[in-house]
């Protein structure tokens, strides 16, 4: 019995000694101070590790998410997971003093804020958003003035952009940033809100979903046909496939003969990495995007 | 003998050809009347008239593109999957002489799934072939010659638990890949894959029923000659092989029959859940568990089923939901009811 007590008390005082050591660190990691200028960061969002590069903060950055491809520097960088598998290990081995977030990462975020390491959490939002987020990054960042003109830069691509197709009439555009290939089925169109829409308004077309108050759509072939888009913008994340997939992009579409975009051969299919991504790029995915509906514009 | 001279003898026995006439006509005037009501509705409202009249050129008649291009191949191919999936499920419920069987339970619909997420993540396309369905019929193909190859290869009739357990593992073992896709791909081919997962009929044209159907309609040759079998194959294969019936040879073509069946409906519109486990058992609650009857009861019951669902999915709310998630959702509630009701 007397034995049984001794096991007992050892095994309490080991856990209270674990559980002291434990809340001891971690009250040492929350107390110290974030580093003016931090020099290990980790950006787990793509376009935010494109802002940071944009503004200076590149060589500051020590780790990046899988998905993250631009600029090129980042293709050597230590890859520590993604959106939904971020690697804590993995993080805390590279000894951050800052980690760029996404908004859904809250359980990463738990852990970070628990080991006293400061993070930005970040969720996608309109262009408005995201030039914030440039201006947040660059005081996080320690480059403020670097990111104000980053900012400066990307609205007055935008600026140049709105001025070019100022005036001219505004055609009924789907923009399309998802389709299953070969078909016209689980198509994903951008609606009445986020970086899409804006680009989209930006551009000087006018959303055909643009009463859903929401980032994106899944029309159904009727709702494609019933909605009549004058044009069809088409935007695909990747390189430009060969010329048959490229081919065999336009002919789909050429099944809803009903529909003006597709009557009257406007049916423009945009293939580039940046085009997905809403970072500093966004000024040129916004001409690309102009281009294609205002043509003459351009001339 | 015996047996067809005592339930002859049962109070309120109807002969077969009674039974399966009165229940044809039931189901297959529900079918009918749901097959010709469902392309009248849609989530816009159209002109009839305009989208009959053959004065307006079809390029330039919207009504018309709607209702021929959205709606007709939609429903279509909402009846042929429904139906499909149905008569599978009846199928592989007496094949594997098991109530919770159904056609997504030897892993040939989790091949497809594979299959397709392969195709999603790898994203090329041969010129307008369309990489999806093609690659989850190779999935599904793949899928249901594993598990045959291993239940017949003792040459005995199959062994219905090396047929489950292999089927099981086979599920489990798809799973995994479509997971391991999924943890390489980019969010965009996650969420498109999830979305395939959710079934969608909403196909844009005949062609992919055309192609779904080399594979149904054979499916439903060797279905013709199968009720009676598994009447006395559901008994088990000894009280079966007793009963004077090539056991291995009726097991071959149901599984063969039932294999094509999965792969043609999950090829077309994914794997649409619920209808293949919960058509049949509703049917039978109705009109008995004769196979003569049953199978194509819940084909055309089924065909019903799943383009009411598909009505709903696309007219009930403010966006279009995705019709697997329907089924579930109206039939399961439904089922409960009549389950307590005739119970």
């Amino acid at each position: 019995m007397a034995t049984r007590s001794k096991r007992l008390t050892g095994v309490v005082a080991v856990a209270l000694t674990l559980a002291l050591a434990w809340s001891f660190a971690w009250t040492v990691g929350a107390q110290a101070p974030p580093p003016r200028r931090p020099a290990r960061i980790i950006s787990l969002v793509p376009a935010l590790t494109e802002m940071l590069f944009d503004m200076g903060a590149g060589p500051q950055v020590v780790g990046v998410s899988r998905y993250d491809t631009f600029p090129p520097p980042v293709r050597a960088l230590p890859k520590v997971g993604g959106l939904l598998d971020p690697d804590y290990e993995a993080i805390l081995r590279l000894r951050p003093d800052l980690v760029i977030t996404y908004g859904s990462q809250a359980e990463l975020e738990r852990r970070l804020n628990a080991g006293g390491v400061t993070f930005y959490s970040y969720r996608h939002a309109g262009i408005a958003g995201i030039l914030q987020t440039i201006g947040e990054l660059g005081i996080a960042t320690g480059h403020e003035p670097e990111a104000r003109a980053s900012s400066n830069r990307l609205q007055a691509q935008l600026d140049a952009v709105r001025l070019k197709v100022r005036g001219l009439n505004r055609p009924k555009t789907l923009l399309v940033f998802g389709r299953e290939r070969g078909t016209l089925r689980q198509i994903y169109a951008s609606a009445g809100a986020g970086f899409e829409h804006d680009i989209l308004e930006i551009a000087g077309g006018a959303s055909v979903f643009a009463a859903a108050r929401r980032e994106s759509v899944q029309p159904s072939i009727e709702m494609l046909l019933a909605s009549a888009p004058e044009v069809i913008v088409e935007l695909h994340g990747t390189g430009a496939p060969d010329a048959a997939s490229i081919k065999s992009d336009h002919e789909v579409w050429g099944r809803l003969a009903s529909v003006p975009a597709v009557r009257n051969g406007r049916i423009h299919i945009l293939y580039g990495e940046h085009l997905a991504i809403p970072g500093p790029r966004l000024g040129a995915t916004a001409e690309d995007v102009a281009r294609a509906i205002h043509p003459e514009a351009f001339r | 003998m015996n047996v067809v001279a005592t339930a002859r003898s049962l109070p309120g026995y109807r002969p077969v050809r009674t039974r399966l006439l009165a229940s044809l006509a039931g189901f297959g005037t529900l079918a009918a009347a749901v097959c010709l009501l469902a392309p009248l509705v849609g989530s816009t409202s159209i002109s009839l008239a305009r989208a009959f009249d053959p004065s307006i050129p079809f390029a330039d008649n919207i009504d018309a593109q709607i209702f021929f291009i959205a709606r007709l191949p939609r429903v279509t191919a909402a009846a042929l999957v429904g139906g499909t999936l149905a008569a599978a499920g009846v199928v592989f419920q007496a094949l594997l002489r098991n109530p919770l069987a159904d056609p997504f339970t030897l892993g040939i619909s989790a091949g497809a799934s594979a299959g397709a997420m392969f195709a999603i993540v790898l994203g090329a396309s041969v010129a307008m072939v369309p990489p999806v369905p093609v690659a989850s019929l190779l999935g599904a193909a793949l899928g249901a010659l594993v598990v045959y190859r291993l239940a017949t290869l003792r040459r005995a009739p199959l062994s219905t638990s090396v047929l489950l357990l292999a089927g099981v593992t086979l599920n489990s073992f798809f799973g995994a890949s479509v997971m391991a896709l999924q943890f390489v791909a980019d969010f965009t081919q996650v969420a498109r894959a999830a979305r395939w997962l959710m079934g969608d009929l909403d196909v844009g044209s005949f062609g992919p029923i055309g192609s779904a159907l080399l594979l149904v309609a054979p499916a439903f040759v060797l279905f013709a000659f199968l009720p009676s079998s598994l009447n006395v194959l559901s008994l088990g294969t000894d009280a079966a092989a007793a009963r004077g019936v090539d056991v291995h040879r009726a097991q071959r073509t149901a599984f063969l029959g039932s294999a094509l069946a999965t792969a043609g409906a999950v090829s077309l519109a994914g794997p649409v859940g619920f209808v293949g486990i919960i058509v049949p058992h509703l049917v039978r609650l109705l009109v008995g568990g004769d196979h003569r009857v049953l199978l194509p009861a819940s084909a055309l019951a089924g065909a019903a089923f799943l383009v009411i669902c598909d009505l709903v999915a696309r007219t009930a709310f403010s966006v279009q939901l995705p019709v697997g998630i329907v089924t579930a959702l109206i039939g399961g509630p439904f089922f409960l009811w009549l389950l307590v009701r005739k119970g």
